[in-house]
């Protein structure tokens, strides 16, 4: 066989040169590997680590444990209690469905709720906990915990949740927390990060809500390492947080159940304050809610049957409710005639039971008339022509000015939800708003605290507490922050002659006291707590000519809503003032005979630090407290049980 | 040449054999697959299983096939490189029937005992067939035209099915391996300059031609292949592995970040960890001290595999190395310029690094080739 040659020296030479050029092209593409490598793992090795770092690095944020808000002793009023609940995880539970059908025969849980956990679970990653059940008792989370083999990637969880041991009683002033909603978000110009945790929850109204960031605190950190679908690796270090701060209110818990239950579930508001601090004691409105409900998310009915109730339960009555002062407004009347010189402390005024004004004649409430009266004895038996002579005198410029020293058409800086300024009138508050002059009629009408003028309970309150003290006293709620008391600024002097203010109380005093005045009855006998009052019955409704024809004489003819309200404010004890304290019952019907009652033994109660000695009641209605303070008693201890909102944990 | 011939050239024969085996070159590739065998056992969180021990198992046959390809007299090669080239071809022509999809395209072919790629056989019997045509051929003839068509048509019809499987990476390793052949084998550069240009000419021609009224392409497939050469504008598929990778690999620094401790590769961050992109483990673990030390040890295969090349006085033994050399150079160029960005993410693994069988056998398979080259060398008079 014979072939050409294959070899030749040429040949040789070609491929030599053509394997130079094949390592030659090899070692030219191994440089850049190389020089690429060097640059990427050299120059860019810092920006690489990071975004390496980022890749497996996760912050976790730890919620704050949120700050306790308690009463000035100490009580708890909103505190954290522990929620246990049951979580469930996919991948160590196998068959999940087997599993919960198990864990059924433990605790409440119907085939529905089971059909929901199952789809939940599947849309997790199998490693991602699915809470099954929240809020269960000791006993559940025992019986659980004994039957963990049976019942694979099933565990109980702790956490914190809001409580309210106090239930509905301070559900106004406290108010409550939930889920942070969209419009929490938007409200905030940098919202905190913690508020993106699921199930994180801030202040929805009242304390709870205006004093937020107070009781939030920080949020802890933990960085942890996390692979590539995101599962938990290991925990690389935790900061631990600020707990939020502790408020402690001026509010006395055990004087506070008292008021709401003196209120009995009337719509009714009743204001205790210390006339020295202007420190809230109480701030009861009636009827209220329990704010537990809100915490675990309300049902729909529930809401429904709060917002739909008649008697308001949602609405903290003691500082948004807005009512004509009545009777209670003459004091303001007083001293604006007192300070303009147009009155002295003995002259006396004829009341023939009306005055004619302008055409228009203004009854007494007493139709027979109150006959010559001084300004003692027309605030002790609350007589109408006499201060419809004094705002005649003082004229509606001054009288406007004195209610706004006494508080009237001021919003107080309270932390709690829709403080309302009231309304004060005045010649321009009418032209602006009215479009309209004022008239001598409104002047009339303004005299006794009809027509325009509108107060809160608070506002009534803030009055007899500056009537008391002769001083501008602010009400406050917070007694301290974190453990730090609030200074107490010194109230300023009201710059009243001091004789005005005797004479004021000495009228206020015979209210109460004297035979004739109009809240004789609520009477306190006891001599070092005897109470300077002044009852108010403001008018919602005015019986038609053609109701009197038809036989509607009484207030208890009409319907509820169309009933006058009763006031009453006080001040005790008379010599010493300690305590002032408004009550307003919606549609009550009159001051002396609705609210004065309540006010006397809100007062009691409030210098006795408890129910007060039968002694301190009026001979021939010993017995009748007595039952009344048995009933109470009782009502007070089931609401010490079942106030609690819930089982204990 | 005859068997006569060759022995006339003492030729080593019987035991001398093993004295004559290229032992720089066993003990290249046994560190080379140990350097596996270590990222296979960090990738896996420090485990054999469940692919270190295997891969070991794998290596081990590979040596012993290699020893056993070695003993066997080169000219034999030549005489059945025909023939494998014809089997690879109807096995690539059935897998198109009864080939097994993996990985998006159908690849695998099982024969029950083993489960064959003929994509990776086909990458040595193609070169062992061209590495005989030039030994046949007249070296006059080499630079005709029909002669250089009927070697090029050789490259382009296993090139052709492999791609219609399809795998572009595989049938560009083919083109490329079986150029370097033609190219060693001294066909003239003008056909290579030629091929070049037009090459260059067409893509251009087509890539200027986007939106103009002679678009040659539809509007998806120019994007298809944006896609193909930035990843980074398909962020959730291949950018995203891409990403992760140039990650790991710049995050490893001068010395790495330790054995075992590449966070990007313990937590699941990299893709194929243990296949294509087994490279970054490496590059984040040990570093650029790291990633150079491989690319020596391959560099080093190079040097010997081509010193061989040059040593031969036949056409057959130096074309078959150089030819085997050049698709082992462009596995490991191509996968590490996939892992660092430079080249779209095409599926090729790192040779003797990778986990993988296939791979593994043929590539041991061809390095046997180039020993029974190295061993069969006649060894002058002296």
């Amino acid at each position: 066989m014979s072939r050409p040659p294959r070899e030749s020296p040429e040949t040789g030479r070609r491929m030599t040169r053509r394997l130079a050029v094949i390592g030659g092209l090899q070692a030219a593409a191994m440089g850049t590997l190389l020089f690429r490598m060097r640059h990427m793992q050299v120059e860019q090795a810092d920006q690489f680590r990071l975004l390496a770092d980022e890749n497996r690095i996760n912050m976790r944020l730890i919620p704050p444990v949120r700050g306790l808000i308690t009463d000035r002793d100490g009580t708890v009023l909103a505190g954290n209690e522990q929620n246990y609940r049951v979580v469930v995880v996919r991948e160590d539970a196998g068959d999940v469905g087997a599993a919960l059908r198990r864990l059924a025969r433990l605790i409440p849980l119907d085939p529905d709720a089971i059909a929901a956990i199952e789809a939940e679970v599947m849309e997790h990653r199998p490693f991602v906990p699915v809470t099954i059940a929240e809020r269960l008792d000791w006993e559940e989370v025992a019986r659980i915990a004994a039957n963990a083999p049976a019942l694979p990637g099933i565990t109980p969880e702790v956490g914190l949740s809001r409580h309210y041991p106090q239930g509905e009683v301070f559900a106004h002033n406290v108010g409550y927390v939930g889920p942070v909603s969209e419009r929490d978000l938007e409200d905030l110009d940098a919202p905190d990060p913690v508020l993106q945790i699921p199930g994180f929850q801030i202040g929805k109204i009242g304390v709870e809500r205006h004093m937020e960031e107070t009781l939030r605190g920080e949020a802890g950190s933990r960085r942890i390492e996390v692979n590539a679908v995101g599962r938990v690796m290991r925990e690389l270090d935790r900061q631990d947080g600020t707990p939020g701060q502790d408020v402690r209110l001026t509010l006395d818990a055990g004087l506070q159940r008292f008021v709401n239950a003196r209120l009995g579930g009337e719509s009714a508001a009743g204001v205790v304050m210390d006339v020295a601090s202007g420190d809230l004691l109480a701030c009861a409105s009636s009827p209220s809610f329990d704010p537990n409900l809100f915490v675990r998310g309300i049902s729909r009915q529930d809401y429904n049957a709060l917002l739909e109730d008649p008697y308001r339960p949602l609405a903290d009555k003691t500082v948004q409710g807005l009512y004509p002062p009545g009777s209670t407004f003459k004091m303001v009347t007083a001293l604006a005639a007192l300070e303009a010189g147009e009155v002295s402390e003995e002259e006396r005024v004829y009341c023939p039971g009306y005055m004619d004004v302008g055409g228009r004649r203004f009854h007494c409430w007493r139709r027979g008339g109150h006959g010559r009266v001084d300004m003692a004895s027309a605030l002790g038996e609350s007589c109408d022509v006499y201060f419809y002579e004094m705002a005649q005198r003082a004229g509606i410029d001054r009288i406007h000015a004195m209610a706004a020293r006494f508080g009237y058409g001021t919003a107080f800086d309270l932390p709690v939800s829709s403080v309302s300024e009231g309304l004060n009138p005045s010649r321009e508050w009418k032209r602006a708003r009215r479009g309209a002059d004022w008239m001598v009629g409104d002047t009339i009408n303004a005299a006794i605290g009809q027509g325009f003028v509108l107060g809160s309970p608070l506002q009534l309150a803030v009055m007899s507490a500056r009537l008391a003290s002769g001083r501008a006293v602010v009400p406050r709620l917070v007694h301290a922050i974190g453990g730090v008391e609030q200074e107490v600024p010194e109230a300023p002097p009201l710059e009243l002659d001091p004789a005005w203010l005797r004479l004021i109380h000495r009228g206020m005093a015979d209210v109460s006291n004297d035979r004739r005045g109009t809240a004789y009855s609520s009477r306190i006998v006891a001599p070092e707590s005897r109470m300077a009052g002044k009852t108010g019955t403001s008018q919602v409704y005015s019986i038609s000519a053609a109701e009197r024809a038809a036989g509607v004489r009484e207030q208890e003819d009409l319907p509820w809503n169309r009933r006058n309200h009763a006031l009453f404010v006080a001040f005790a004890p008379v010599e010493a003032p300690r305590i002032a304290v408004s009550v307003v019952v919606e549609h009550g019907g009159g001051g002396s005979t609705a609210a004065a009652p309540i006010a006397r033994d809100i007062v009691l109660q409030a210098l006795h630090g408890g129910l007060p000695p039968l002694s301190a009641y009026p001979e021939p209605q010993r017995n009748r407290i007595e039952t009344m303070q048995q009933e109470l008693r009782q009502r007070l201890m089931s609401a010490a049980e079942g106030g609690t909102g819930g089982r204990d944990a | 040449m005859t068997y006569l011939e060759y022995t006339v050239k003492r030729v080593p024969s019987g035991l001398a054999k093993v004295l004559y085996v290229n032992w720089a070159l066993v003990v290249l590739l046994v560190a080379v697959a140990s350097v596996g065998f270590i990222m296979l056992y960090s990738v896996a969180g420090g485990a054999l299983r469940p692919w270190a021990e295997p891969q070991m198992q794998r290596f081990a046959l590979g040596l012993a096939a290699m020893f056993m390809i070695a003993f066997v007299p080169i000219w034999f090669w030549r005489n059945v490189a025909a023939l494998a080239y014809g089997v690879s071809l109807l096995l690539l022509i059935a897998v198109e029937f009864v080939g097994e999809v993996g990985m998006g395209a159908q690849r695998w072919i099982d024969l029950g005992v083993i489960r064959l790629q003929p994509s990776e056989l086909t990458k040595i019997t193609l070169v062992m067939a061209l590495a005989a045509y030039y030994d046949w051929l007249d070296p006059q003839k080499i630079s005709r035209p029909l002669w250089v068509g009927l070697a090029v048509l050789m490259v382009l019809a296993p090139a052709a099915l492999v791609l219609s499987q399809p795998d572009l990476g595989t049938a560009l390793l083919l083109m490329l391996g079986g150029g370097a052949v033609i190219f060693a084998a001294g066909v003239h550069w003008a056909y290579f300059a030629s091929v070049l240009g037009l090459g260059t000419a067409a893509v251009t021609l087509v890539m200027a031609s986007r939106g103009s009224e002679w678009q040659v392409l539809r509007d998806y497939q120019y994007r298809r292949i944006d896609a193909f050469l930035d990843p980074s504008i398909d962020p959730l598929g291949a950018g995203y592995h891409i990403n992760q990778a140039k990650i790991a690999l710049g995050s490893g620094g001068w010395t790495g970040r330790g054995f075992m401790q590449g966070t990007q590769s313990r937590l699941n961050f990299l893709p194929e960890k243990h296949t294509d992109f087994i490279f970054t483990t490496l590059a984040e673990e040990f570093g650029f001290v790291g990633g150079l030390s491989l690319l020596v040890l391959y560099a080093l295969i190079l040097i010997f595999c081509t010193a061989s090349a040059l040593k031969q006085r036949e056409r057959f033994p130096a074309l078959l190395t150089v030819g085997i050399t050049a698709s082992f150079f462009l596995y490991f160029a191509v996968n590490m310029a996939m892992v660092m960005g430079l080249a779209p993410v095409v599926g090729v693994p790192l040779p003797l690094v990778s986990y993988g069988g296939s791979a593994m056998m043929v590539l041991m398979g061809a390095f046997g080739l180039v020993q029974s080259a190295h061993i069969h060398r006649p060894r002058g008079r002296a």
